[in-house]
């Protein structure tokens, strides 16, 4: 009798690790099936393309995100560096007529520097990740705002002065918007953060003080020193992620990167639960992204209105989150 | 608040057992009002467990108890309230809302429990109950300063504040001098003098023999779960009470050593952090064991961790074979030579999340990376295999995580991974807490096999038999000062104990 009761808390359990490990990777089998069923060219090559090209911003912007979550951390304010990087390269082309390299290494530059003040605040003042960067999320997001005194930077754009602008944003530059290089791009911060994270002696120090940043302490982890590296790359790949979304609509919008934020979150706590890692992973995350990529691209397909989108995409996260803490309290 | 007649309370064949541990046989208390009774006993004697009996804390155990000869049913702590039985713990903070201020804080029974059908709350009535009850007990603390800007000793005075706004006949302090400077103390004491002239009853742990002369009439002494002896604390030396306290030695699991101790290489001086620790010096040799003996409190831990690097702020000198170190994080004492298995294991000294594989190759990560800090996972697997088999893990395999072992295979591998980091000098805090017989036999043969291979230990315990069994030389600390230092041969549990409470041989 005992046994049996047993028995049967064992394969719900067991059913239960294998939701977690691969409900994420079923739910995308799920989709495309369903998709493709009612759908005549979801599976067509340029729909893929098209999925992989619309998430792959995210997907780059998520994986800083991801960095900073390994060491325990959480950089709310990866959106609005994505903001910053994007006006600031847009501006280095079109006021200041730099080249492409230049103005690239410049953006990329400055946007460490908000890596640094993220660090340093939030190792010096001891305040939770997550509301200092709250909080460093408005103040860059602001100063993206006053860089560009809230105005749309693109070619030919009328400055303060009432000139029009002369620089011009070079034709190299635009591809690295388009496929195949934006996806390229995507993949190879995939990967290389992937081996980073999992395959270095640095990426296994960032999560052991993700684990327990007491017992990384006094095991003779420098602890400070890699948080504020997670920051430093949370910050750089956020500015990958701007200078790619630049590169992909040739201008800077007002608060651009913005809305990227809520997509990356939703993407790098699925990849969580992805093949049973139970903690944030590269891997994972894209996949997170391909998830809600898929989504949206397959809703639009079923002309699910715009409007509606937000509340598939909140559930699917909500779902994600379920599942992980689910797991991590039983 | 207190009954003025003489009220006698009395436990009677108390027993009560936790998976695995009998915590008390059949033991026997009885105190009165109006007289201060001292609890004492070694750790794991039962004194703490015997007065979460009594505060209704544990409902599975046997016995009974009896007030003023009618027989009380107390099983949880509402009862032992109603009879008017009050406990102060030791972690004064797990009893206290920070944030809100004395007066809320005094009167949090009465607002919890004695709202019926009320709803709003009668700010000033509260704040003028709150003040008599302060005044009272002759304690100047605004009640509307919030707990969080109080002192310990001030959070004390809250919470037996809040006891005595209740009905109190018995009062219960664990261990409450132990936080308190002198003058704190002092003040303490004039407390509970004033409570007892009112006919409360008091009932006192603490391991401060000395002061317990000053401020108890009665002793209670307890070993091992069990009453060992009662009476007028009067009537007994610190010396009696201390061997009573010990009793009979457990031997034979400690193993032999030749003792051959090599030149000075580990050496502190006059270290303070101005708190816990005041100007400690200590010298450890060459393969020799060096205990730090004292009893909870007494500073070792806080010790440790300075000398480790885990506590930047302090003043004093470190030196390792003659070179002045600059300890600024334990990174730095890591890189100097220096290893800590710190005492709590499961938040400081393993990653429980983490695979065993990984648990053990942490602090010497880099002897397994090659180019652009690759890890070379087969150097890797092959170290921590050679080290599970050598610690004696028992661990399914090396991917296996730590969560699901043993205390004692946990510890293994909280130390493993410094035997893997080679290091000259291992400080080991409380390394057999809360773990079994077996696996403490293995961790006393490995710290006998560090001295052995010329390496400086320093192991700081509060459990006596370790210090006897293991070490080569004795610091005993008290209140964050050496009181002694002791050569383990010529010397004796009781003169270890009697230094650790602060006694002097007179």
């Amino acid at each position: 009798m005992k046994a049996a009761e047993a028995a049967k808390g064992n394969r719900s359990s067991s059913f239960f690790e294998f939701l977690y490990k691969y409900g994420t990777l079923i739910t995308i089998l799920f989709l495309i099936v369903f998709f493709s069923v009612m759908s005549d060219n979801f599976l067509s090559g340029s729909n893929i393309l098209l999925i992989l090209r619309s998430i792959a911003i995210t997907t780059i912007i998520a994986i800083g995100l991801t960095v900073s979550l390994a060491v325990g951390g959480f950089d709310l304010s990866v959106g609005s560096t994505a903001s910053v990087a994007n006006a600031l390269v847009i501006s280095m082309f079109v006021w200041h007529g730099l080249n492409m390299g230049v103005g690239i290494a410049i953006t990329i530059a400055l946007c460490l520097v908000i890596g640094l003040v993220n660090a340093f605040l939030v190792i010096k003042f001891k305040v939770q990740d997550m509301l200092m960067t709250l909080a460093t999320m408005f103040v860059f997001q602001g100063v993206a705002l006053t860089y560009t005194r809230g105005a749309t930077v693109s070619q030919n754009m009328i400055m303060p002065n009432g000139d029009f602008a002369t620089g011009t944003i070079p034709k190299a530059f635009s591809y690295l918007g388009k496929e195949t290089w934006i996806i390229v791009i995507m993949l190879l911060v995939v990967v290389s953060v992937h081996l980073f994270l999992n395959y270095t002696k640095h990426g296994r120090y960032m999560y052991m003080i993700g684990g327990n940043p007491e017992a990384a302490k006094l095991s003779g982890i420098p602890v400070s020193k890699y948080r504020l590296l997670a920051y430093l790359l949370s910050a750089l790949f956020a500015c990958v992620g701007g200078i790619v979304l630049g590169a992909r609509v040739m201008s800077a919008e007002v608060n651009s990167g913005g809305s990227y934020l809520m997509e990356a979150v939703a993407a790098a706590f699925i990849g969580f639960s992805v093949l049973g890692a139970g903690k944030p992973n590269a891997f994972g995350t894209f996949v997170g992204a391909v998830l809600i990529g898929l989504l949206s691209n397959g809703l639009i397909m079923l002309s699910v209105p715009y409007y509606a989108m937000d509340i598939v995409k909140g559930s699917v996260l909500a779902l994600a989150l379920g599942i992980t803490y689910y797991k991590r309290k039983h | 608040m207190a009954d003025r007649t003489m009220s006698r309370l009395e436990m009677k064949d108390i027993s009560i057992a936790f998976p695995g541990v009998q915590a008390l046989s059949n033991v026997d208390f009885h105190t009165e009002a109006g007289r201060s009774h001292a609890l004492i006993g070694a750790n794991g004697a039962g004194k703490s467990t015997l007065m979460k009996v009594l505060s209704g804390a544990y409902s599975h155990y046997t016995g009974d108890i009896w007030i003023d000869g009618r027989k009380a049913d107390i099983r949880s702590p509402k009862d032992a309230k109603d009879y008017g039985i009050q406990i102060v713990y030791q972690e004064v903070d797990t009893a206290l809302i920070p944030y809100l201020s004395v007066g809320e804080n005094i009167m949090l029974e009465h607002t919890v429990h004695g709202m019926r059908g009320k709803h709003f709350i009668g700010w000033s009535k509260l704040h003028r109950e709150a003040r008599a009850v302060l005044d009272r007990m002759n304690v100047s603390i605004p009640t509307r300063k919030l707990v969080q800007e109080l002192t310990l000793a001030e959070k004390q005075m809250v919470l037996i504040a809040r006891s005595v706004s209740m009905q109190c006949r018995y009062l219960v302090l664990d261990e409450p001098t132990a936080p308190l400077s002198g003058s704190e103390t002092e003040r303490l004491f004039r407390l509970v003098r004033l409570l007892k002239s009112e006919g409360v009853g008091i009932i006192f742990i603490s391991h401060r023999l000395p002061e317990l002369y000053e401020i108890c009439d009665d002793i209670t002494i307890m070993r091992d779960g069990k009453l060992v002896v009662r009476d007028e604390i009067a009537r007994l030396e610190q010396q009696q009470i201390v061997e009573h306290m010990l009793g009979a030695k457990l031997e034979g699991q400690f193993p032999a050593r030749e003792r051959s101790a090599g030149e000075v290489a580990f050496e502190a001086e006059a270290i303070s952090d101005g708190d816990k620790v005041r100007g400690v010096s200590i010298q450890v040799r060459k393969g020799e064991i060096v205990g730090l003996a004292g009893l909870v409190g007494a500073g070792k831990t806080e010790l440790c961790r300075i000398l480790f690097g885990a506590e930047p702020a302090f003043s004093g000198e470190i030196r390792l074979n003659g070179k002045r170190l600059k300890l600024g994080t334990p990174h730095d004492a890591v890189r100097s030579g220096i290893a800590l298995v710190p005492e709590e294991r499961r938040r400081e000294g393993v990653f429980v999340d983490e695979t065993v594989g990984a648990n053990l190759t942490v602090a010497s990560l880099g002897k397994y990376a090659g180019f652009a800090s690759w890890l070379l996972s087969r150097k890797e697997r092959a170290a921590a295999g050679d080290m599970i088999r050598s610690l004696g893990v028992k661990t399914p395999n090396q991917s296996a995580r730590v969560r699901n072992l043993s205390g004692g295979n946990q510890q293994k591998i909280a130390i493993g991974k410094w035997l893997l980091a080679d290091a000259d000098v291992y400080i080991f805090d409380e390394p057999t807490k809360g773990v079994d017989v077996g696996a403490k036999r293995d961790i006393y043969e490995l710290v006998a096999g560090l001295a052995a291979k010329g390496k400086c230990v320093v192991y700081a315990s509060s459990e006596l038999p370790e210090m006897m069994g293991i070490t080569d030389r004795i610091y005993v600390m008290y209140d964050g000062r050496v009181m002694k230092e002791l050569v383990t041969a010529n010397t004796s549990e009781e003169e270890i104990l009697l230094y650790s409470t602060g006694g002097v041989i007179r």
